[in-house]
């Protein structure tokens, strides 16, 4: 059986990002830095995503976006954030309109320093990712196998 | 004897086509990221991609969702296996539409909006390629005086000699069957679309994986019917009907890599013209031919 962190699938949302991040985002996957060798495919679509990459702080309006986004990924899903408005909130961290990292509204598992992150770490933390993901598939196996055991007897 | 050759392609297809539909859909995103100046993923990456989506948690929205993606999935191997086993054209073609039904509804079953709105649009696809469709068997008939496809075994000459135009018109169908680039509207392979993914957005885990996999099966009849057109009873048909298939498979790719999409009434138009003048025009000829030897 392949792993299951070979086939990584992302979802990218924009936070509130100065759009910085995000251009790096995409440039990610241009021929120069070329992310698909890595099977990854840039998908918008939650209940498809592996991973859920997010560039820019929460703010007090997609707070439950975020959220909802998070709730309608399928198990195991890893959270990436990118740039270090997404790691803590950045430069934009004391406006009245900003909550803070992504981890104060969902838990983040790989943080992406940088302003604006470069895409040699974007693809350093989507690796990370996939160890992560990969972890996490493990233990849900190991749980649902549990739980049919249980089942059974 | 040649019941027992129909058998065995029925079973071969059965067995094999998931390992064609996937090596063939690992080569388009090999060849597209060539096309693009990248280097691309991994060969068998379709592959990966399916065992991953095979254990995924799945997050069903409706409870008819299984039984219809599982109905879609089970009608687009009967519409090979019918095809492979050399039945009747008509009858395949039926039952390739119902498999399609299944698909739309599986989609409308979720209530979400974007699947709704893709389920429409795979709708006006269904309606854009059906006459196509339908003349490609008229003109089998009027080429072998048969609708059947295992009558191309006994023919002197293969079928694209009578129907180029039929040929014609149905390549460029297949762009819509294929689900490519201009014609994906109602559900795309390619990141950011207007409608999330269309018909497949609320298809999470195994419902996704069952999907992926009826379109392989899909992509592998439809390349069948291609080979049909240079099929003959001459043993070095096989060979020029392996070739145009991957000539075929090639242009999908390029057309794919090179277009936009368009809007939907450009797509019914443009189909129907190209059906009424490549395919209809061709059957008129072959029946005046007819007439006057
Ligand atoms: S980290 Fe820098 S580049 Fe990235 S979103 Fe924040 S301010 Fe913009």
């Amino acid at each position: 059986m392949p792993k299951f962190s070979k086939s990584p699938w992302v979802m990218h949302y924009d936070g509130s990002s100065c759009n910085g991040c995000d251009i790096e985002v995409l440039a990610s996957l241009t021929p120069l830095y070329d992310i698909e060798r890595f099977g990854v495919v840039n998908t918008g679509d939650p209940r498809h995503a592996d991973i859920l990459l997010i560039t820019g702080g929460i703010n007090y309006h997609n707070e439950s976006v975020v959220r909802q986004i998070f709730e309608q990924m399928p198990e195991p899903k890893v959270v990436v954030a990118v740039g270090i408005c997404a790691c803590s909130g950045g430069v934009f961290r004391d406006c009245y309109n900003i909550k803070g990292g992504v981890d104060t509204t969902i838990p983040v598992d790989v943080y992406v320093p940088g302003c604006a992150a470069r895409p040699e770490s974007i693809i350093d933390g989507l690796v990370q990712a996939l160890d992560v993901l990969e972890k996490k598939s493990a233990a849900s196996a190991a749980l649902s196998e549990g739980e049919s055991n249980a089942q059974q007897s | 004897m040649i019941y027992l050759y129909r058998t065995l392609s029925m079973l071969a297809y059965v067995l094999l086509a998931p390992l064609v539909g996937g090596f063939l859909a690992g080569l388009d995103r090999k060849l597209s990221a060539r096309m693009q100046g990248r280097m691309g993923p991994p060969l068998l990456q379709p592959f990966y991609d399916l065992a991953k989506l095979f254990k995924k948690q799945v997050l069903a929205v409706s409870r008819y969702q299984f039984m219809m993606v599982a109905s879609f999935l089970a009608m687009v191997i009967g519409t090979g296996a019918l095809f492979f086993g050399g039945f009747d054209l008509l009858l395949v073609f039926f039952v390739l539409t119902t498999a399609c039904m299944f698909f739309v509804l599986a989609a409308t079953v979720t209530n979400s909006p974007y699947a709704e709105l893709g389920a429409q649009r795979e709708l006006i696809q269904m309606l854009s390629y059906e006459p196509m469709i339908l003349l490609t068997a008229v003109g089998f008939y009027m080429a072998n005086g048969s609708f059947r496809g295992v009558d191309v075994f006994y023919t002197d000459e293969p079928a694209i000699v009578r129907l180029p135009g039929v040929f014609l018109g149905l390549l460029f169908i297949l762009t819509i069957k294929f689900r490519k680039s201009p014609f994906d509207l109602s559900t795309s392979h390619h990141a950011h679309q207007e409608l999330v993914k269309g018909v497949t957005t609320e298809f999470s885990g195994v419902l996704m994986g069952m999907v992926e996999l009826a379109h392989w099966y899909e992509n592998v009849f439809l390349l069948g019917l291609v080979a049909l057109f240079f099929v003959s009873s001459a043993w070095w048909s096989g060979l020029l009907a392996v070739g145009a298939v991957l000539l075929v498979w090639f242009l999908e790719v390029l057309i794919d890599n090179t277009s936009a999409r368009v809007k939907w009434n450009h797509m019914l138009r443009s189909a129907w013209i190209v059906t009424a003048v490549c395919g209809g025009g061709n059957l008129l000829v072959l029946e005046i031919i007819r007439m006057l030897f």
